[in-house]
């Protein structure tokens, strides 16, 4: 029986000929990767060893990833501390994958894993973040799990008892219309969905859409592919994905490129005509949410929030620099900009953007996480209201559970940091040069 | 298990952003996170750090329980209170590290429970005593049980790394 790109991807990594939906395996990991919240992990690591009379060390230092993006530079003297654990631990199993507060290789961590290289098609990756669903965009099975399964993979090379998800294939024809982005494909798909409508599945996305999509705006979609509950969202890899690896993430070694069977078995396929969205925006407090922006145009905002792991890239910052160059953020809200990494905050200093974003109103902060869940910078007073390129607007996510958010595309936020309120940037009736 | 009362009734879609909040989440101890579980529910925050509650007491939920961040600390911080949770949906990476450090969790998709109702779990249903209904209990995946009945992954990861040679 013919299967689908997960069934086949796991097949390869356990040395299996087949898998069908449901088989447990325990893969061998390719790659590992934990932000600040290591500090558990190594926790729950030493806590496995205690008694052993083994020695704690990592199966393989090559294969692990610890990047600083939640809380840089620290907040707090108990992240500070988290930090200064993770550094000793990096520098004691010998880590080299090791991202730290700097501004030549720093970044948040769903941006650092692909722009450099670490993760390629057929790998099995695992993150203790939720949003590890982003590297499917390079064809891995990629998903999100909690500290102590990471400390159980940093022992023993593999995730035990994966059971093979079914696949939801999702196919996507048409040209975006203007003003109409890959953030809006995947807010719609949520709202289709549901929040937990794939929970313990994955998306397999398809479709000349998809095809014509460039790397970037596959993250997007395979960031959130979490918010319908999905264990991973993928892209089967093709001619782009070779081209950002061996372009952009410098990449030599050769890539295992494969796609799903002609007659693959698929749970549900879900087909979607870009041509006919408009811009979508997920309302308080669940992702799935999604009203066209029609129905929500001219809700006021004070905060508006443009990157993260979802929405921080450089064509991100150059669609959000275009609509704002020569015209005002209003005085009634604020304009945060996190970009994803610091490869991305040079390129989009070096090309102007960031120029202008800041001298039409916006405050540019350093790559990381930030106000995306409210534990750094930028959290809502009460009875706020934010609009922001981020995944999640859960009661509380950015710091204050009496605030909203909503989330867009970056051109739906800089189109609404001209007027404050949420604006169709399509619609948008102030000309350039107006202050 | 013994009859439980139900000390928190809640909905649908409930986050890890409303059981741990993530500007605590620079806190990571199993032993120093129970103190901010549902910390903007000020009144069951209050009454879970005074002891009120007893351990076994029951949360009940909706669908995609635990859904969001796959920060752990929201299941060691209910887990330190040893509450159990009976949701009629549970989050993948929720359900997985609820599984791996041994918090008790019930599958129950049609359950109806309110905030001071009697429950009993027993031969895969849940009964509720105080509306007389009970409700049938889905499994817990099969891939996971022998890590249920090692105790938790830490044990049970122990062990395969003792059986090497």
């Amino acid at each position: 029986m013919g299967m689908t790109y997960v069934q086949k991807l796991l097949a390869k990594a356990c040395g299996r000929s087949q898998t069908a939906v449901g088989d447990v395996l325990e893969p061998p990991v390719s790659l590992a990767m934990s932000h600040e919240n290591g500090a558990l992990v190594i926790n729950q690591f030493d806590e496995i060893f205690q008694g052993t009379g083994r020695e704690a060390k990592i199966w393989d230092p090559e294969r692990i990833a610890l990047i600083f993006d939640h809380r840089v530079p620290a907040e707090s003297a108990k992240t500070a501390t988290n930090h200064k654990k993770i550094r000793e631990f990096v520098a004691k199993q010998g880590i080299r994958k090791f991202h730290d507060i700097r501004g030549d290789v720093g970044g948040v961590c769903h941006q650092i894993l692909p722009e450099n290289g670490y993760v390629r098609p057929g790998y099995v990756v695992v993150g203790t973040d939720s949003h590890t669903t982003s590297h499917g965009a390079l064809g891995a099975f990629s998903f999100g799990i909690g500290a102590t399964e990471m400390a159980s993979v940093w022992t023993l090379g593999r995730i035990l008892n994966v059971e093979v998800p079914g696949t939801i294939k999702v196919v996507v024809d048409g040209k975006f219309p203007e003003g109409v982005y890959p953030k809006d494909l995947i807010l719609h798909l949520i709202g289709q969905v549901t929040s937990e409508g794939a929970n313990f599945k994955v998306f397999e996305f398809h479709g000349a859409t998809i095809r014509a999509m460039s790397t970037s705006g596959r993250l997007v979609l395979c960031n959130m592919s979490v918010e319908a509950g999905a264990t991973s969202g993928l892209v089967p890899p093709d001619e782009e994905t070779r081209r950002y690896l061996q372009e952009e993430a410098g990449v030599r070694e050769p890539l295992d490129c494969f796609g799903p069977d002609p007659d693959a078995v698929y749970e549900q396929t879900i087909a979607i005509d870009a041509s006919r969205l408009e811009p979508q925006i997920a309302c308080p407090h669940t992702v799935d949410n999604v009203k066209p922006i029609s129905a929500v145009a001219g809700k006021m905002v004070q905060q508006i929030v443009i990157g993260s792991c979802t929405n921080g890239r450089l064509d991100d910052l150059e669609i959000a620099a275009r609509i704002l160059k020569g015209r005002r953020v209003a005085d009634s809200t604020r304009l945060l900009i996190f970009p994803a990494s610091w490869r991305i905050y040079r390129e989009a200093m070096k090309r102007g953007a960031l120029t202008d974003l800041a001298a039409a109103g916006a405050v540019i902060c350093n790559p990381g996480c930030g106000p995306c869940l409210g534990i750094h910078q930028g959290a809502l007073g009460d009875k706020e209201v934010a609009l922001a390129t981020t995944n999640r607007n859960f009661k509380g996510r950015m710091g204050n559970p009496n605030a909203e958010v909503y989330l867009c595309s970056p051109a739906v936020a800089a189109a609404s940091a001209i007027t404050g309120a949420i604006t169709d940037p399509r619609s948008l009736t102030v000309p350039q040069g107006a202050r | 298990m013994a009859k439980e009362k139900v000390v928190l009734a809640l909905g649908d879609d409930i986050s890890t952003d409303i059981i741990y909040p993530g500007r605590f989440m620079a806190t990571v101890l199993p032993k120093e996170t129970p103190q901010f579980a549902f910390v903007d529910n000020a009144e069951f925050n209050r009454r879970l750090k005074a002891k009120e509650i007893p351990a076994g007491s029951m949360i009940a939920a909706g669908k995609n329980f635990g859904c969001g961040s796959s920060r752990e600390q929201a299941v060691s911080c209910l887990k330190g209170y040893d509450l159990a949770v009976v949701a009629k949906g549970i989050a993948r990476i929720f359900l997985q590290s609820a599984i791996n450090l041994g918090l008790n969790i019930v599958i129950c998709p049609e359950v109806e429970a309110a905030a001071g109702d009697e429950l009993e779990i027993a031969e895969g249903q849940v009964r509720n005593l105080t509306s007389g209904k009970s409700f049938a209990i889905t499994p817990l995946p099969k891939a996971r049980q022998s890590i249920i009945d090692a105790g938790g992954l830490i044990p049970y990861t122990r062990a395969l790394l003792l059986a090497r040679r």
